[in-house]
């Protein structure tokens, strides 16, 4: 056992003041520590994506990051996305395109969607193809999370005339 | 599974994080950049290091610098800072396509360049770029500076010419004259996967006829590196389909690979060929 340090993570414009040991990761402090157990944890070795979050708005792996890390920094999970009980445009594409069966891989697909979206909704096929192929879903075969995707950035280029 | 426990230094400071190295390197001390082969083999266990020391929040160690005809890349530079519009010349778009073969997006917005050289995997892009090209790594301790030039920095299978209590300061890569010719193809099982085979060329071309030729080889034996008989072999000649093909067969000849994958050395020749004909630029089927 080593030392337990206090440490401040900001998760959804949220302050959680936890303590933790210096191994933990940000996946875990989310879990275990903030309640927030949107994010989940497949793999544990930054493979299949599954604990997905935006760092400064930058998808990261949360396991392959220490929550001590994570201080003074931006956090958004999936939790952040539904704003005033209303789904984001990417949460609602993911059910109206059956973009998911069992749903764990989802919160990482939807962060990692979220980012690609928020840069760049006029990305290429074969960009968000090879961007998508960052993430591990063992029911969909893919198709329906990229159609997803497509139709949210259809209905936020939509929004925002460019 | 979850790391092992270890005790977090976060230094304000580059004299901070050598002096903390040179104390802990010895108590099995070592710095954490990016942390995404690090983190995973902690994970694994493979890794169990009880001192981290973190330089994330060390000021301007992620510096992307051009001058000299050399491109600059600091110590915490993320694989995803590397793009075509930041460094000019044929280097910017060579570089900008083996960014897109490292891992994927999440791991290359956290990853260092030359997290990924201090870590030596022989499958590593950044590490066969490098030994292509004549890179030249710069390690700093409490003792001093010194440079490592690309054949002495690597030295076997995830090993390289770096002391405990050196940090890996920087990289410095020579630009490429305009109108060098380059070719990169690398093999693997899936998106992001680790390489099986890859290859990276560098040619340039007067007249119709090779006048300089690098050709690189990384994922097939314990280290990326040249190959000079391969090389040699067209210089003074016109770049043909024919020409080429003796070429990534030789340079397969000369290939030692550290496993006995009998698919290894047809890759490696396959991703040879195509870095050349890329290189080139002619078809070869």
């Amino acid at each position: 056992m080593t030392e337990a340090l206090d440490v401040t993570l900001t998760v959804n414009g949220e302050r959680h003041a936890v303590r933790v040991e210096a191994r933990r990761t940000l996946a875990d402090a989310l879990r275990e520590d903030c309640g927030l157990t949107g994010t989940h944890l497949g793999c544990e070795h930054g493979v299949c994506g599954a604990c997905t979050v935006l760092l400064d708005g930058e998808p990261v792996r949360a396991c392959l990051l220490f929550a001590v890390q994570a201080q003074g920094r931006a956090i958004r999970t999936v939790e952040g996305l539904a704003e005033g009980g209303e789904l984001s445009p990417l949460q609602r594409a993911f059910i109206e395109n059956h973009a998911l069966q069992c749903g764990y891989c989802t919160p990482g697909f939807l962060m990692l969607g979220t980012a690609l979206l928020e840069r760049d909704p006029t990305m290429s096929d074969e960009a968000l193809v090879d961007a998508l192929s960052s993430n591990i879903c063992r029911c969909t075969g893919y198709a329906n999370i990229a159609k997803a995707v497509r139709a949210a950035a259809a209905e936020m280029r939509e929004r925002v005339p460019a | 599974m979850k790391p092992p426990p270890f005790h977090y230094h976060a230094p304000r400071t580059e004299a901070e994080a050598l002096a903390l190295l040179a104390e802990l390197a010895p108590a099995e001390g070592r710095i954490l950049a990016g942390g995404q082969s690090l983190v995973p083999a902690m994970a694994l266990r493979v890794a169990r290091p009880l001192h981290l020391i973190d330089i994330n929040g060390l000021p301007g160690l992620d510096r992307l610098d051009v001058g000299d005809g050399h491109l600059r890349i600091g110590p915490l530079v993320r694989h995803a800072m590397i793009r075509r519009e930041s460094v000019p010349g044929p280097l910017g778009a060579l570089l900008d396509k083996v960014r897109g073969h490292i891992a994927h997006l999440p791991i290359r917005t956290r990853g260092t360049v030359c997290g990924s050289l201090a870590n030596a995997d022989p499958a590593s892009e950044w590490c066969l770029v490098v030994a292509t090209l004549g890179g030249e790594m710069t390690a700093r301790s409490l003792r001093g500076e010194r440079a490592i030039a690309a054949e002495d920095f690597f030295q076997g299978f995830m090993a390289t010419a770096l002391e405990p209590d050196e940090l890996l300061a920087g990289l410095r890569l020579p630009l490429l004259a305009d109108g060098t010719r380059w070719g990169f193809h690398e093999f693997s099982r899936r998106a992001g996967d680790y390489a099986q085979a890859a290859s990276l060329v560098v040619m340039e071309v007067r007249d119709g006829v090779v006048l300089a030729a690098r050709i690189g080889i990384g994922a097939v034996e314990d280290r990326p590196r040249r190959l000079p008989e391969a090389e040699a072999l067209l210089i003074g000649r016109a770049p043909t389909a024919e020409l080429l093909r003796q070429a990534a067969a030789t340079a397969r000849a000369t290939l030692l690979p550290t496993d006995d994958d009998p698919t290894r050395p047809a890759l490696a020749e396959a991703m040879i060929r195509r870095a050349l004909a890329d290189a080139a630029g002619i078809a070869l089927p």
